[in-house]
């Protein structure tokens, strides 16, 4: 179970928060890319070996989404999180 | 007592504490401080067990948790089972038996398979049993091999509990390396958390004989346990078995027995700042032909048996080893007055210290156990020299053997930390930390207690490993895993059929996979598999350890975290009432329980469901719908973000005005369905289905926060702040009338789809017309504080129209009736607006919303879609079962749909159904089939509506 750190309330534990995907691609316009780039938008999702952005929300706790970098191989939180942008 | 094997004094039993105990059905008894195990053992029992697959007479190898002969399932009120004997912790009337014998372990006729043992290799189930299929083999080869039966009743005694804790340092182990740590880190003020598998602490300490500066070394566990028991900081528990590593220092602690009377175990999960593994070290076995016999015992055992529960396993005692550790435990024997009639070693050169510790003793060097004579008991072991000269039986009632010591790195391996094999201990070492964390004493390596505790005094280890006895004069099997029957032969064959990585011997010979999880034996088949390779053994590495170290019961990890404690059920202020008026309830989605109908005396459900469905379609009927997921939106933005998320328009929504939306979430899918009303320029009301209500939360909380920060839109959930009592049919608008009301209920001032402020018998309300039946409704919204009291006032206005509340069965028959939608049934994931006839929600003026481009993106492949649409039984009095499929003609092929919902409309006094079927929308006067296994039903398809196609009455 991880430590997470949010931003508003500190480190808490993992079963506080709903994960919420790894950060991907700015939605784009959907009027302005071609089908090949909108399906690529929908169902490629970033799954490296090693650091990962991820979204997190603090839904048992203060309601806030947060991102934290994550790293697959060893679970380490690798760098401290910002408020999403 | 007639318990022959105890021994005159000693140990920390206490004698004046005698206890009665029931073992396969015997009685016998034991002392205060005895284990299962050792309380055997005095009584002179030899014959604890039955082995997993051959049914081999085993008895007690060892006295902790790496016991892997003895299982005991235990009886009584808190029935548990597989428990190690040596873990069982005795008690007055305390009710125990073998597992996996019958009728004992003594005369056991699954013992009759043992003869066929050449015939059962490794993998021989899953060779033999794979056609048609290994289920259908499973269960009978499960209950064959089988261990103990899960219990039939939770435990009657008290319950399990979870704790949450925080430690500067956590200590696993309170042997001397744990002590010595827990006191150095709360002398320094660090808040520490010392746990212990044992009943006392001491680790290693309680069953050796040693002394730390000339005084025994037990007098300085409890000099240090006094130390820490007057220190705030310190929490220190026994009986407590750090069984789980996690991610970021979290370790899961099983106590078991904790001071209060009513709890079984309580679970710890304590984030630690560091953490300090002391967990000793384990002896290991020797693999020898017979090693498996009542009677073959790890040496350490032997030793704690007579040092710590004044019991000598054996009368005549010899030992084999490749180490020094053996030596101590002939010298413990020998002054206990226990004849030691051979020490064989191994090693060619064994160290002089060890020599001089038993000076009189018989000590054969260069000398392997190659056999053990004797069935049921050890009556000799096979003394044969490593060089091939002339072996011979020496006499033994026990063999007690050492084959070296593992640090005990199952928690420093399931931190993610690294090992490393040493030459010079011959075993897997903590390497590299992954966590913050450290090992120590013998964890570490340090096997010694002079290496450990300053002024300790322990014979210096030294080791030549020995991973298997390959002499050509043994016979018979030389067990690798004692507890599942794994032997040489069979890691042997594993390799010979290429499954060379030892993580693959392990699952194809189930080797280490036993509930002592392989902790004697797995370094073997290591040595085995290097051995059989030609190869060193750091090469071949480990297999992974995994949590938990030891067994731990279901009871312990879910606590009291079961069903209705886990998530509570939701009640509404009308629950009571509901109760009160025969109401069968039922659970509606997001753990509300709701009425599911109201039934007279001697009424059934169907009959109850039509009653109350002419109420609400002929007078009027009455439901609370306060479950439905209700969010107050508030802020400039709102109009443009609900156009953002419903697919159709929201924005041009003039105040007090409301709108039927669909969601769909950006792959095109529809996510849910609801109401959009506006209550004022910045404020607007939305409502989701039911069960639905968080993850839309989830869904409009990440958008506004990870795509639209800069947006102003607050969400606040309001499900709980209004209750509801939806007053429909078409006697409606009379019921309110009679409530009394200052809302001009004309349908001109109060059309549907609008919603009102006011007063509703006497309470204030906003009043909302939606309607989930096709009828004239009224959605009453008060406060929680009035519900109760309201929906007596309903009931109560609404006597003389006939009003009758309405469950969930009815709204199901009535949202049927209309071809209103139902998140679940007819929207499955697959279908989208179009299919389902509402393509009138895809807003086309919208350049872009949610899902837009993926539906589009779908609809332009071309494929064939299922279609909503209303299918009608040639025979009216034909019920069709919701989820039935229909194919082509009725025919065996593949299905072109599939039933959604079948209900009987008490207005077309005949079964109506809705379907989903290929091209359904361009089907409509055709006949379909509906196909069962021995039935074929045929439907006619129609429009997805029964009752009031143009919605006149619920505009009414």
């Amino acid at each position: 179970m991880l430590l997470i750190p949010c931003p508003l309330c500190g480190k808490r534990s993992e079963s506080e928060f709903i994960h919420g995907g790894p950060v991907g691609a700015d939605r784009p316009d959907p009027n302005a890319v071609s089908d090949a780039e909108w399906v690529d938008y929908l169902t490629v999702a970033p799954n490296p070996l090693g650091p990962v952005q991820e979204k997190w929300w603090h839904a048992r706790g203060c309601g806030e989404w947060l991102t934290i970098w994550r790293d697959t191989r060893t679970h380490d939180i690798v760098e401290a999180p910002d408020g999403i942008k | 007592m007639g318990s022959s094997s105890r021994l005159a004094s000693g140990g920390r039993i206490n004698r004046d504490r005698p206890l009665r105990f029931r073992f396969n059905g015997k009685d016998y008894q034991g002392f205060e401080g005895d284990t299962l195990a050792s309380a055997l053992l005095a009584n002179g029992v030899r014959v604890t067990a039955r082995s997993f697959k051959y049914h081999r007479p085993r008895g007690i190898v060892g006295h902790g948790p790496e016991e892997p002969a003895t299982l005991v399932e235990l009886e009584g009120e808190d029935a548990s089972g597989n428990r190690p004997a040596t873990t069982v912790v005795l008690c007055e009337g305390l009710r125990a038996h073998s597992v996996n014998c019958w009728p004992s372990p003594d005369f056991d006729l699954g013992g009759i398979s043992q003869l066929f043992a050449r015939f059962i290799p490794a993998g021989f189930y899953y060779k033999t049993f794979k056609w048609p299929g290994w289920h259908l083999f499973e269960p009978s080869i499960r209950k064959a091999a089988g261990l103990a039966a899960a219990p039939a009743t939770p435990p009657a005694s008290g319950h399990f509990e979870a704790r949450h804790a925080h430690a500067d340092v956590l200590v696993a182990g309170a042997g001397p390396a744990g002590l010595k740590a827990a006191l150095e880190a709360g002398r320094a003020g660090k808040r520490v958390f010392l746990a212990d598998e044992g009943t006392e602490a001491g680790g290693s300490l309680l069953n050796r004989a040693l002394t730390i500066s000339a005084r025994p070394a037990m007098d300085w566990v409890a000099e240090a346990v006094a130390e820490l028991h007057g220190m705030k900081n310190v929490t220190h528990l026994q009986n407590a078995t750090v069984w789980a590593y996690r991610e970021h220092n979290l370790l899961i602690v099983n106590e078991r027995s904790p001071e209060q009377d009513n709890i079984l175990e309580r679970s710890w999960r304590v984030r630690a700042g560091e953490v300090v593994i002391a967990t000793g070290a384990t002896e290991r076995a020797m693999v020898f032909s017979g090693n498996d016999r009542p009677g073959v015992m790890l040496a350490a055992s032997v030793q704690a048996y007579v040092n710590r529960w004044g019991v000598a396993p054996g009368k005549r005692v010899a030992l084999f080893t490749n180490n020094n550790s053996a030596y101590a435990v002939a010298a413990d024997l020998a002054a206990a007055g226990v004849i030691v009639t051979a020490i064989l070693d191994s090693r060619k050169n064994v160290p002089p210290e060890a020599l001089e510790l038993v000076p009189d003793l018989p000590v054969h060097t260069a000398t392997v156990a190659a056999g053990i004579f004797g069935h049921k008991r050890v009556r000799a072991v096979l003394a044969a020299p490593v060089s091939g000269g002339t072996p011979k039986w020496i006499r033994c009632d026990v063999l007690a053997h050492s084959g070296g010591w593992n640090p005990t790195v199952h928690l420093w391996s399931q931190s993610r930390s690294s090992l490393r094999y040493d030459e010079g201990i011959a075993a897997f070492l903590p390497d590299r930390a992954a966590q913050t964390c450290r090992a120590v004493g013998a964890a570490a390596g340090d096997l010694t207690l002079d290496r450990i505790v300053d002024g300790g005094a322990d014979l210096p280890y030294a080791i030549e490993p020995l991973w298997r006895v390959d002499v050509p004069v043994q016979r018979g099997r030389a067990f690798l895993d004692i507890q599942n029957d794994v032997s040489v032969s069979d890691a042997q064959l594993a390799l010979r059929e290429g499954y060379s990585n030892v993580e693959h011997v392990k699952r194809y010979t189930t080797g280490g996979m036993g509930i002592d999880q392989g902790k004697t034996g797995n370094i073997n088949i290591i040595g085995t598999v290097a051995m059989q390779q030609g190869v060193p053994l750091p090469q071949v590495g480990t297999t992974t350890f995994r949590a938990p170290y030891t067994p731990v019961s279901f009871g312990a990890i879910g606590g009291l975290r079961e069903d209705s404690v886990l998530f509570p059920y939701r009640h509404t202020p009308v629950t009571q009432w509901n109760k009160d008026n025969g109401a069968v309830m039922y659970e509606a989605g997001a753990r509300w329980r709701r009425p599911g109908y109201f039934p007279n005396p001697g009424e059934n459900l169907q009959e109850a469901v039509n009653r109350e469905c002419r109420a609400v379609r002929e007078g009027v009927g009455v439901y609370d719908g306060s479950p439905l997921g209700t969010f107050e939106l508030k802020g400039r933005d709102v109009p443009k973000f609900l156009d953002f998320i419903y697919s159709n328009v929201m924005s041009s929504l003039q105040p007090g005005d409301g709108r039927y939306g669909l969601m769909l979430s950006d792959d095109g899918l529809i996510l849910d369905d609801g109401v959009a009303f506006r209550l004022d320029d910045h404020r607007w009301m939305i409502s989701t289905s039911t069960g639905h209500a968080d993850a839309v939360n989830q869904h409009m909380e990440k958008l506004l926060q990870t795509e639209f920060p800069g947006w102003q839109v607050m969400i606040t959930t309001v499900t709980s702040q209004w209750n509801n009592a939806t007053i429909c049919g078409p006697r409606a608008r009379e019921v309110m009338q009679a409530l009394g009301t200052d809302i001009d209920l004309s349908p001109q001032a109060f059309p549907f789809m609008s919603l009102r402020d006011g007063t509703v018998a006497g309470f204030p309300a906003r009043v909302v017309r939606v309607s989930f039946t096709g009828e004239l409704s009224y959605e009453v919204n008060v406060a929680p504080r009035n519900m109760a009291a309201l929906w007596d006032k309903v009931m109560e206005a609404g006597a003389p129209f006939g009003i009758l509340p309405v469950g969930s069965e009815s709204s199901h028959v009535l949202r049927v009736e209309k071809g209103f939608l139902s998140l679940g049934h007819e929207v499955d994931g697959t279908v989208d607006a179009y299919d389902l006839g509402m393509g009138w929600a895809m807003s086309k003026k919208k350049p872009d919303y949610l899902g837009k481009r993926s539906v589009m993106l779908r609809r332009a492949g071309g494929a064939t879609r299922r279609e909503l649409v209303g299918i009608l039984p040639k025979d009216p009095d034909q019920q069709i079962p919701e989820g039935a499929p229909l194919t082509p003609g009725g025919h065996k092929q593949a299905t072109e749909g599939l039933v959604t919902a079948c209900v009987w409309s008490v207005v077309n006094r005949r079964w109506v159904g809705l379907a989903l079927l290929e091209n359904g929308q361009a089907r409509h006067g055709e006949t379909a089939h509906v196909r069962l296994r021995d039935a074929v039903i045929p439907v006619t398809v129609t429009e997805p509506v029964f009752h009031d196609p143009d919605g006149t009455r619920l505009r009414s």
